[in-house]
């Protein structure tokens, strides 16, 4: 951080030195703005509220002088006791590590209204929408302030506490009708259109309704450019999704080409939303569990682990030794069942339809087996509980003795379809001249839009949160974080490559863990289902996802069940806030390679 | 075959000797109904629409070692338009229904739906959500439901071999789609459109009527008001 302060605390001599970075950091702001920045005097929770007017001041500082410069995640809270609404945003510092000044800005309920960030992280283009589309909260000053998950015309923004949706029943689950004992009735019985749905008292269709996309699309006819020197042609809008095959899911972009050339690049998104979120405010701790499954389906495992070291910071419960080895040995395994699924599809992607993409499948249908074998379940697993993992490892996988197929696939399956895919691919002509020097995303933009995982990666930047702020053991374990520099798509199909590679290494040094802990307990304590929080706070836990950083903001009141907010960084979402970016000046069949290389998926973008 | 295939023929026809093994007479409804369903049974062409995480189980279903061309059905279409069966695989958003149902509409008869998981089937764990269609049927007729969260490939392929089964046991002369007065679910379905909620275009009755009330409980309470006044006075 040194050569990136401009004035030392050496030699002011005013602030005591800290050898935390982030208390150093917020010390130095508070006395920069002795005004605007305050600590947050609620019990259990950090960072410092901000100024609303000096919002932007403080982010410039941060940014510039302190060597934060990587905003992670943005989100709304509704203090409804209070009048207010709160944005709290996590800024990270890239070079050194470690966790987040947390910075929060208050504003009223009514009339909701903050300076928008996006002119110091343009990664807080998509956040912010979300939040004023949840919450309500107008950003002044955002470039383009519109809904992101549902359509312009929506009837209220759902994340109030106040907001009911049509299908309410109770305030906080498990619901009375439903336990203990109880009969159910059914929702929809209750509702008179019977269907999920209701409208605004009075409320007559009037055939507005149709015009709710209007905005996607550019209104002014096309500009033309100077006529003189080059061939007049109009623009042309197009638009790809939501069914397209090669948006992977119900993603949505309005591309405006000249010619064959991007111009510009919309994504539209939200057709996937499934309001994760409110729902997961109803939930208690432990419901949310499976609900994680769903957010990033091809990572269940990782998603899991995310909540549950969220929670258990909250709880401030153990994990048991042999817990850990396995949950390491879970998300290790999820990230090289992802890596090989995304590789597929960015070769299927290029148009080597589908046989290459068949290649990987064969190896990726192992690694399901095992999870089926040790959660019963192939895909969205529900493994991970707190304090530990539901069941020990199985006994014997397909027939196979558990250690002897962990054995084979670690040390022999996967390295085999790994070399196979680097003969295959790494090499192939078509796949070179197709992905060299195609969606480039330079260092300095990676990091400006929040870019996350290997994205981040293939741009040069070294950071990985196994590293950055080790979660569970990766801090015993030896591992490198590959890196790579010239941020385009081949890039991003290399150094999925070397995170595999590296899962194998991690892989082989837990096998013997494995076998040292068998027998020992896998869950600390005894398993609880009702869970009550022990004391009022806040906690962002955080992992790094085969996707990027995979964030949980949960805040809970004391001896509540339910969480008061929960919030979810999902880093297909941010990753995709680079897109237009990436994709300006390419073809239009580039949009396609350069999507998959991001590797979304739509479950997490949407939530 | 011979020249005389009138149905009503029977087995009056004598069949010369030398051509008793070549020769069939038959009524020609027994024959074209199996002959006309065991062709589209075995060439069900589903379209490449994937939803939410069902949708990863279909794609492991139709990938090598579950390996879907066994049924006939490995040709994934990206256009409604040459496709015969739409797989609903995963949740239904009341932001994505509007273009499910133009899909739908865009597919030519004979057309079958698929509601694969929970969440096509009945919204699932999100049923709840404000942005969630509770089940597909609420707009498209469905033909099979698979259940599971999300159904493994053999629940899938289970289901698959049902809508084959179905398939094969319709006929040519009942079939809705070749019948000139159709029934309910031949035709366009109307497609939905994105107002304050999500509204279907068949409820506009139920829409209006529920305005009504909503007006009538207002001038009710003014009028009680009203009324009471002069009481009290
Ligand atoms: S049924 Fe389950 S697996 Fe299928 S889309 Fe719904 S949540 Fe996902």
């Amino acid at each position: 951080m040194s050569e990136m302060t401009l004035d030392a605390p050496e030699d002011e001599g005013a602030v005591t030195v800290n050898d935390n970075p982030v208390e150093s950091a917020i010390a130095r702001l508070k006395e920069r703005f002795p005004d605007a920045v305050s600590d947050d005097p609620r019990d259990g929770y950090e960072g410092v509220i901000v100024d609303a007017d000096k919002l932007i001041e403080v982010s410039e500082a941060l940014r510039d002088d302190l060597g934060f410069e990587y905003l992670s995640s943005v989100t709304g809270v509704d203090l409804i006791d209070d009048g207010k609404l709160e944005v709290v945003y996590h800024v990270y510092n890239i070079e050194e590590g470690g966790s987040a000044v947390v910075m929060k800005a208050q504003t009223d309920r009514d009339n909701a209204s903050l300076p928008s960030l996006v002119s110091v992280w343009p990664g807080a283009d998509f956040q912010e929408r979300e939040v004023w589309d949840m919450y309500g909260v107008h950003f002044e000053g955002h470039p383009d302030l519109r809904r992101i998950l549902l359509w312009d015309g929506f009837k209220g923004h759902p994340l109030r506490k106040d907001w009911q949706e049509p299908f309410f029943e109770e305030e906080h689950k498990p619901f009375g009708s439903r336990w203990p004992g109880g009969s159910v009735a059914r929702i929809e019985d209750s509702n008179p259109f019977g269907k999920n749905v209701q409208y605004p008292e009075g409320w007559l269709p009037t055939g507005d309704e149709y015009d709710v996309e209007i905005d996607m699309y550019p209104h002014e006819p096309a500009h033309r450019e100077d006529e003189s020197t080059r061939m007049v042609t109009d623009k042309v809008t197009v638009n790809m999704g939501p069914q397209h095959p090669s948006t992977h899911g119900v993603f949505r972009m309005v591309v405006e080409l000249d010619g064959e050339t991007v111009v510009s690049l919309k994504p539209v998104m939200g057709y996937l939303h499934r309001n994760h979120e409110k729902i997961g405010e109803r939930n208690t701790f432990i419901q949310n569990i499976p609900y994680t499954d769903r957010l990033d389906y091809l990572s269940s495992m990782g998603n899991n682990l995310g909540y549950v070291l969220t929670i258990e910071k909250l709880l401030g419960s153990e994990v048991t030794e042999r817990a850990e080895w396995i949950r390491i040995l879970m998300a290790e395994l999820t990230r090289i069942a992802n890596h090989l699924w995304a590789l597929g599809f960015l070769i299927n992607d290029l148009g080597a339809l589908q046989t290459p993409m068949l290649y990987f499948y064969l190896e990726r249908e192992l690694i399901l087996d095992f999870f089926e074998a040790a959660s019963g379940a192939r895909l969205l697993c529900n493994y991970m509980r707190f304090g530990g993992v539901a069941y020990d490892l199985p006994d014997k996988v397909r027939e196979t003795d558990t250690m002897t197929f962990l054995h084979d696939l670690i040390y022999e399956n996967i390295p085999n379809v790994l070399d196979q895919g680097e003969n295959l691919f790494v090499g192939n002509e078509i796949v070179r001249t197709r992905s060299i020097g195609v969606g480039v995303l330079t260092r300095e933009d990676a990091i400006a839009y929040s870019a996350a995982g290997p994205v981040l990666r293939a741009s040069g930047v070294q950071y990985d949160v196994r590293r950055a702020e080790p979660y569970s053991y990766y801090d015993k374990l030896d591992f490198d974080i590959p890196v790579r520099y010239n941020g385009d798509v081949y890039d991003r199909l290399l150094i999925r490559m070397d995170e595999m590679r590296q899962s194998l290494r991690i892989l082989e040094q837990v096998l013997p863990h494995l076998k040292e802990t068998e027998g020992m307990p896998v869950i600390g304590g005894k398993p609880q289902y009702a869970i009550r929080m022990p004391k009022a706070g806040e906690a962002y836990g955080r992992v790094e996802n085969p996707k990027g950083e995979l964030g949980y903001y949960v805040t809970a009141k004391r001896r509540d069940a339910n969480p008061q907010r929960y919030h979810v960084r999902a880093p297909s979402f941010i990753n995709l806030t680079a897109l237009g970016k990436m994709c300006e000046g390419h073809k239009v069949a580039d949009v396609v390679v350069i999507l998959g290389s991001i590797d979304i998926v739509l479950g997490e973008v949407d939530r | 075959m011979t020249s005389q295939t009138d149905p009503s023929a029977g087995s009056d026809i004598t069949v010369p000797d030398e051509l008793q093994n070549n020769v069939v007479i038959t009524n020609i409804a027994k024959v074209l109904d199996p002959v006309y369903n065991w062709g589209r049974r075995n060439s069900v062409w589903p379209m490449v629409f994937g939803l939410a995480c069902c949708a990863i189980e279909m794609i492991c279903t139709a990938a090598s070692r579950y390996d879907l061309a066994r049924f006939g059905m490995e040709v994934f279409r990206a256009t409604p338009r040459q496709s015969d069966l739409m797989i609903i695989s995963g949740t239904v958003t009341k932001k994505m229904v509007p273009t499910i149902v133009r899909l739908y509409n865009q597919m030519p008869e004979p057309r079958y739906v698929m509601s694969m998981g929970a969440c096509a089937s009945g919204g699932g764990p999100f049923k709840e959500g404000y942005n969630v269609v509770d089940g597909i049927d609420k707009f498209l007729p469905v033909d099979v439901y698979v259940p599971g969260c999300p159904p493994t490939p053999q629940a899938l392929i289970n289901g698959l071999i049902a809508l084959q089964e179905k398939i094969g046991q319709q006929s040519i002369a009942t079939v809705p789609w070749y019948s000139k007065q159709g029934d309910e679910f031949t035709g366009a379905v109307p497609i939905p459109v994105l107002g304050p909620d999500l509204v279907d275009l068949r409820q506009i009755d139920i829409i209006r009527e529920e305005a009504a009330k909503a007006e009538t409980n207002d001038t009710a309470v003014e009028e009680t008001a009203e009324s009471a006044m002069p009481e009290a006075a």
